[in-house]
């Protein structure tokens, strides 16, 4: 049917790409059109070129900056991301997206503080700040040396942001098994080695990542964690789940908001490009860290690489994938909780009301993938009939997502049951959770036809 | 590996004879015999699951010459043959009117007529239109061309399955280039065409259902199943369109293919779970005033473009019609790539 064949080139030659220059550069120093090159804002000052996206060229350093914040505080403010009576956890990775969302976070609690002192009669509290900074180098081949001077990095960028004091969590990854015992580190070693797939490893990764934040979270007392996702990654994980099969499930994790978890998680800078975020770090000179982990082969990488490529060849290709993404129907839990707490001024649960999800804009979902959390599709939610005497460790196969039977969880049977046997606690009992409650769900139906309440087997 | 003699390998599937290849959807290694099998057998087991056809439909066989739509009608015959599908097949094939192009192209489907013992009917360009390809290039030059191209080829698919009095209309469309579809229409914000691309019948509303029965048959097998079949097909591209052209996206799905074969069948998986809120419609369909031919404008597509080359303005119409492919058009000069690859429209479906 097409014009052209079999026999284009094989050699995968878009890889000879031209040399990209990393480095943003400020227009007004080399270009002598100063008239067209005023900012379209303040129309004073000179605009500043180099930081991608649809706006590039187009402000001055000061315009782009607040433009910048405005749209994280455009992104807090209409989803209710923070009240006034929240605690904040903002993950920080030490890169670029991360560092900026830790800054804007703290210029808006600082803001709110001023307020607070200033008001005569300190009606309105302001929320509080914690960091935190996830030490994966039990399973990624990071440097020691490296790992020494980010920590230090991070005290030092942590303790520069106050007041308000903000408090610093350092958690090595392993710290998901320190409830169940002392040798978290082995068995996280062990589980990881038993995923064989590159991708699958570092999705692995991810979800102890998720679960290590939501640890931290819950035992300090946080009711909201913030992540520093920018559009760019954003389109990225639009494009890698696409992928592997998660068509389904992928509006689940796009959105500004995403409480499946116990703690909701929230992304204020969904709104911005990877190269903005560079641009401000670099005008801000806020410091980053880029740890070495390996070169990857995984998925996720080509993924990145390509829609880095689209986007150099047109600056507003990955807003356009977000936004198609976007229109996807997304679930019942990406949205904040409604606020019933009567501290919350009217002002903010109006405004919640006005900008939240309908119920009927979104899906919702009961089954959940057990190791990624995945909302499960009709047809990877079990029939629980036909799996009445399985092990355990089966049972927790066929509850997970297709993708994750594909390439986290080993296929066969014996290498399936040590993998449980190393998965954290807190997994194992949310998939013993959801086992009783199809247990419950079982029981319910032949309630009538069961002649003592007794329970004789088990 | 090669250096040892090793031990023979036998088929993973049937344990008789020596596997002599690997499969590239799922690299078991099986024998010849066995890859026919489990090739024709997935074809034949997608047909019926999703109620292709019903005995006595006549079925238009889009035929261009090419690996695809010689091996579909290959086996779709076969299988009609063997499983008694009871189904008139026809091959369909658009002369588009190119010199050194679909003169070859078109020789090999007559030769296809005779070895698969399939009618032929061919419909022109010259005839429906008025004009050839080689006529309309020299008046507009090599850019856009595959616009022309893609409009004018539907169309002229359509008209000829009419005047076969088809029921269904078939193309040989496989799973790389379901994939890509998917993942350009997210690339380009085509929300109503994602919703649509990857189901396997399209076009019910219009006068003749398309169906895709090669939705989930990977390229690599068709080349596969058309070289060790010794088919009779037809390999030189379109001189219009660049040589050697493969979009960014075509390289992403083979790139994607070599770390994980299974990507192609997942990202049309994801295609097909997509949940798109039901307010992103297609526009409405009308017909064209015109020539009665489906169409959401006053006139449709190749009207419009017809009209600009009568009236010797051939820009009318061209580059309008999509939001988001702005930058197909300066790709289109030699050496740069654009992100799809294949031009003619063959991919918009
Ligand atoms: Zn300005
Ligand atoms: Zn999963
Ligand atoms: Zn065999
Ligand atoms: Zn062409
Ligand atoms: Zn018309």
């Amino acid at each position: 049917m097409a014009c052209n064949g079999a026999g284009g080139c094989q050699s995968g030659c878009y890889k000879d790409e031209e040399p990209t220059s990393d480095q943003p550069t400020a227009s007004s120093e080399t270009d002598s059109r100063s008239s067209s090159n005023l900012c379209i804002k303040c129309k004073l000052n000179d605009a500043i070129s180099g930081y991608g996206g649809i706006d590039d060229g187009r402000f001055c350093a000061d315009c782009f900056k607040s433009n910048l914040f405005g749209k994280f505080r455009f992104a807090v403010t209409s989803n209710a991301m923070i009240s006034p009576t929240d605690k904040v956890l903002v993950a920080f990775s030490g890169g670029p997206s991360s560092r900026v969302a830790l800054q804007f976070v703290h210029d808006m609690q600082e803001r709110a503080h001023k307020n607070f002192e200033a008001s005569r009669d300190r009606s309105l509290p302001v929320f509080g700040v914690g960091v935190v900074f996830i030490d994966e180098t039990a399973v990624l081949p990071i440097p020691s040396h490296e790992m020494e001077e980010a920590v230090e990095v991070i005290n030092l960028i942590v303790s520069s942001l106050s007041p308000p004091r903000k408090e610093l969590h350092l958690v090595p990854i392993e710290t998901v098994y320190s409830s169940d015992s002392t040798d978290g580190k082995e068995r996280l070693i062990e589980l990881m080695n038993a995923v064989s797939d590159p991708t699958g490893r570092e999705d692995m990764l991810l979800c102890l990542r998720m679960l290590a934040l939501q640890k931290v979270a819950s035992e300090f007392g946080y009711n909201r964690i913030v992540l520093g996702s920018c559009i760019s990654r954003i389109a990225a994980h639009v494009v890698s789940a696409t992928v592997k099969g998660q068509g389904y499930s992928l509006p689940a994790d796009i959105q500004y908001v995403d409480a499946r978890w116990e703690i909701p998680v929230v992304l204020p800078l969904r709104d911005c490009f990877a190269q903005e975020i560079n641009m401000f770090c670099w005008l801000d000179s806020l410091k980053t860290i880029k740890l070495s982990t390996g070169p990857s082969s995984s998925i996720n990488s080509l993924v990145s690489s390509f829609v880095a490529l689209l986007q150099e060849e047109n600056p507003s290709r990955e807003s356009t994938i977000v936004r198609t993404a976007g229109k996807l129907i997304p679930f019942h839990f990406n949205r904040i909780p409604e606020i019933v707490d009567g501290n919350v001024p009217l002002a903010t649960r109006r405004r919640q009301k006005r900008y939240n999800l309908k119920s009927n804009e979104s899906v919702s979902s009961e089954s959940f993938c057990l190791l990624c959390n995945s909302p499960l599709d009709k047809s990877e939610i079990v029939d629980w009939s036909n799996h009445k005497n399985c092990k355990n460790s089966d049972t927790f196969y066929t509850s997970c997502c297709s993708s994750c039977q594909f390439q986290i969880l080993p296929p066969d049977s014996t290498s399936m049951e040590k993998f449980y046997m190393h998965l954290p606690h807190s997994v194992v009992s949310r998939a013993n959770q959801a086992n009783n409650g199809n247990l419950k769900a079982l029981r319910e139906q032949i309630q009538d036809c069961l002649l003592s309440d007794g329970e004789e087997e088990t | 590996m090669e250096g040892k003699r090793s031990k023979v390998r036998m088929c993973c599937l049937c344990n008789q004879s020596r596997a002599s290849l690997n499969r590239p959807k799922t690299l078991q290694q099986i024998c010849r015999d066995c890859f026919y099998l489990s090739f024709e057998n997935e074809i034949h087991q997608l047909i019926i699951d999703n109620h292709l056809f019903t005995p006595g439909d006549r079925v238009a066989i889009g035929a261009s010459g090419g690996k695809d739509s010689t091996v579909l009608a290959y086996v779709l015959s076969k299988l009609n043959r063997v499983h008694n599908y009871g189904l008139n097949l026809f091959l369909l094939s658009v002369d588009e009117g190119i010199t050194g192009y679909r003169d070859d192209s078109l020789e090999t489907v007559h030769r296809n007529q005779v070895q698969f013992g399939l009618p032929l009917k061919v419909v022109s360009y010259k005839d429906l239109y008025g004009w050839t390809m080689d006529e309309i290039v020299k008046l507009i030059g090599l850019k856009n061309n595959c616009t022309f191209c893609g409009v004018f080829r539907r169309q002229a698919l359509d008209r000829g399955a009419a005047f076969l009095k088809a029921d269904k209309l078939v193309t040989g469309h496989n799973a790389d280039d379901i994939a890509e579809t998917v993942l350009l229409n997210i690339l380009r914000g085509d929300i109503a065409r994602l919703s649509r691309c990857s189901s396997i019948i399209t076009g019910e509303d219009g006068p003749i259902p398309r169906c895709k029965p090669f939705k989930y048959t990977y390229e690599k097998e068709i080349v596969m199943y058309a070289y060790f079949k010794r088919l009779d097909y037809f390999s030189t591209e379109c001189i219009y369109s660049p040589n050697a052209y493969r979009g960014f996206a075509r390289e992403f799905i083979k790139d994607l293919e070599r770390i994980r074969p299974r990507a192609i069948l997942d990202i049309i998986k994801s295609g097909e779970n997509f949940r798109i809120s039901t307010n992103t419609k297609m526009p409405e369909q009308g017909t064209c005033e015109r020539c009665g031919y489906i169409s959401s404008q006053k006139w449709c597509k190749a009207c419009v473009l017809l009209d600009g080359l009568n009236r010797g303005l051939p820009k009318l119409g061209i580059g309008r019609s999509r939001p988001g492919i702005g930058c197909k058009e300066e790709n289109e000069s030699r050496g740069v790539k654009s992100i799809e690859s294949k031009q003619c429209g063959s991919l918009d479906f």
